[in-house]
């Protein structure tokens, strides 16, 4: 399938193996991505309550690009752009007038967003649109002993009505049922929800740090062997600043988080190092038992 | 008629027991409430199941409890939504497929328990709300008759003003739960009741003291979960940022928390880059490279830099340059925004969704 992607901008900045690893993906899961290089930051929520019209002018004319491609729907690999948009969507979306009003910004340019664009997180789009049986069938190296956490943050699962999450679509439990799909373990702790602090680094960095390395310690005692994240923000928190994290909560953390689609490739055949696993501060190579695990007959 | 199981969270802190778990089937339809069930435990069963109530009209806020591991008031929360909640809070669910009829009944979350459902909400919930002074301070000299206020202004605080101070949102913080000295969303929507009434004179003190104290209105972590907690659709969070685009925008408040610093430093970012350049934005938060705040900052980040680097997580180029430029329509977008005598907010509280049958009001009543 053709989707029109918005990688973000911290895919292409301090995560580029998250970018990296979306490309190598995309082809094994029949998946076209048309990225819109042209689209502006979708403002992390930051410029929603800098300026809420601004924030939503941006994530329009971003909508009205995906629009104009042959894309089936627009993608995105980062949760945070999935609330920050899905929120500046709700608004336009809700209201002809004030839909209107924000289209006025984007005449200029000749762009125009028209009600109803469907934008997915890469998570959603796995489970929805490809859906868990093709997944396993394109399955080579099954996660087969891997003990993985998913940790889900807070754009992608909440608030529940605006993000979708109901009965038909479970979306809280996606990430579990991928882990299941790919062969791995789901390992439940008590920071599968919760926030990874990284929205407060720079005005509250001690509590920041206190939260990610909670979490961080919580899939430790559980016996996690890594977390799966599908947010890269979420990943700067957990993995960039795991050492800090560490320090400020007092243990030993070494936990390995992984971007989703990395896990996904490490599943469908790809190796670690394709997938820039050695980019991560915690190197999933030297800290995971891969010998206990299928995945060793790459890693080696 | 369907029989639920309860498991309610007994403790007394006077005892010295540890807390346990204290399981009654209880037959009741599927459209009674938890509070229902949990009385009748009481009624019947057990009289001493500690639970504070009143109204069971859901206005008095009273019943604040933790259902299935999501917070919400026992009152008007139905026996089978409670159960169906379960799904997300246990993963391995039954065999047969069948989601369970087991509700777990917890006291909220961030407040000490007095007994069993019972929190202590002076201790916490109420110290905060003092803390942001709610009461209205009036605009000098009191007019002869009654204020005349504009419906707008008075429409634009109706959402906090839904407020019923039941505490779910406190419960479930997740600031507040790493950070107990938090203000917290109960007390910032409050306090929002004030700085949009037309009829306040302390607008910018009110702004200005919540801004500079390290636990105040830059503590919020966006996590949504009071958004998702509250009974009355107040979205405590959604108004944390009307003060934030109020404080930052309207008053430019430098607060020493860096919360206007990095607001403004991420905006103007997107501006110039079209796309977040990282390395600007963390010395540009704290005042500049060369500002005496960045400097312990940026030493204190160098580790962690070093290892990014090390990694090919960025390089020195990356770091120096920034690969993309706004196009120019962007930053059209930008000045012509900006520009703007008045900032343009929609609250879909107050105006609803245009496909939607039913406002939360009308919902409520029904």
């Amino acid at each position: 399938m053709k989707v029109a992607y918005w990688p973000g901008c911290v895919s292409r900045g301090f995560t580029p193996e998250l970018h990296g690893s979306m490309a190598q993906v995309a082809p094994l899961l029949d998946i076209e991505l048309i990225e819109l290089d042209r689209a502006a930051c979708c403002g992390a929520g930051v410029i929603a309550e800098h300026n809420q019209e601004l924030a939503d002018t941006l994530n329009a004319r971003t909508f009205a690009l995906a629009q104009q491609t042959e894309g089936e729907l627009m993608m995105n690999i980062c949760s945070t752009c999935q609330g920050a948009q899905s929120e500046c969507q709700e608004r336009l979306d809700a209201n002809t007038e004030y839909r209107e009003s924000i289209n006025a910004h984007l005449s200029d340019e000749g762009l125009r967003y028209d009600k109803g664009l469907t934008n997915k997180n890469f998570l959603w789009l796995l489970v929805e649109e490809i859906g868990l049986d093709t997944l396993k069938t394109k399955v080579k190296r099954p996660l087969t002993d891997l003990k993985v956490g998913p940790f889900y943050g807070c754009y992608i699962v909440r608030p529940v009505e605006r993000l979708g999450v109901d009965e038909e679509h479970p979306r809280d439990l996606y990430l579990h049922m991928v882990i299941e799909a790919l062969g791995g373990t789901v390992i439940d702790y008590a920071g599968v929800y919760k926030c990874c602090g990284f929205p407060i680094i720079t005005m509250n960095k001690h509590a920041s740090l206190g939260m990610a390395g909670r979490h961080l310690g919580d899939a430790v005692d559980a016996e996690a062997d890594c977390l799966v994240v599908p947010c890269p923000l979420c990943h700067l928190n957990l993995d960039l600043q795991q050492p800090a994290a560490a320090k400020v909560v007092g243990r030993e953390l070494g936990m390995p988080v992984l971007h989703l689609p990395q896990l996904v490739g490490l599943a469908l055949g790809l190796s670690p190092k394709e997938l820039g696993m050695n980019k991560h501060v915690v190197r999933p190579t030297s800290v995971v038992d891969w010998s206990t695990s299928v995945v060793a007959a790459t890693a080696a | 008629m369907p029989a639920y199981t309860l498991r309610i969270r007994r403790y007394d802190p006077q005892s010295g027991e540890a807390a346990y778990w204290d399981e009654h089937t209880v037959e009741l339809g599927e459209r009674n409430s938890v509070l229902d069930a949990i009385l009748k435990v009481r009624d019947e069963v057990d009289g001493s199941v500690g639970i504070r109530c009143s109204c069971q009209q859901a206005i008095c806020g009273s019943c604040g409890v933790r259902m299935n591991g999501k917070p919400g008031l026992a009152c008007n929360t139905h026996l089978q939504q409670a159960a169906d909640r379960g799904h997300g809070a246990d993963w391995n669910p039954p065999a047969d497929g069948e989601y369970n009829d087991v509700i777990t009944v917890e006291p909220m979350g961030n407040m000490p328990v007095i007994r069993d459902l019972i929190v202590d909400m002076d201790a916490v919930h109420w110290k905060k709300i003092q803390r942001v002074t709610p009461w209205l301070l009036n605009q000098q000299p009191v007019p002869e008759r009654e204020y005349i206020v504009p419906h707008e202004n008075m429409v634009d605080i109706t959402q906090s003003m839904a407020c019923i101070q039941c505490g779910a949102c406190v419960s479930d913080c997740l600031s507040m739960e790493i950070d107990p000295l938090f203000i917290g969303p109960a007390a910032l929507a409050k306090a929002y009741r004030f700085v949009g009434d037309p009829r306040d004179a302390d607008h910018y003190e009110r702004l200005k003291d919540l801004s500079e104290d390290e636990h105040g209105l830059y503590d919020c972590t966006h996590c949504f979960n009071c958004i998702d907690a509250c009974p009355k659709d107040v979205a405590p969070m959604s108004q944390i940022m009307r003060l934030r685009r109020k404080a930052g925008s309207d008053h430019e408040i430098k607060d020493r928390n860096n919360g206007y610093r990095h607001e403004h430093a991420f905006v103007q970012n997107v501006r110039r880059n079209g796309l977040l350049h990282e390395a600007d934005l963390l010395p540009d938060s704290y005042g500049g490279k060369f500002h005496p705040r960045a400097v312990p900052e940026l030493l204190s980040s160098l580790p962690t830099a070093a290892t990014a680097l090390a990694r090919r997580k960025m390089t020195v180029t990356k770091v120096l340059t920034h690969p993309h430029k706004a196009p120019k329509q962007v930053k059209q977008i930008f000045d012509t925004i900006e520009g703007q005598e008045k900032r343009v907010e929609l609250n879909l509280y107050v105006t609803g969704y245009e496909d939607e049958p039913e406002s939360p009001s009308e919902s409520e009543q029904s």
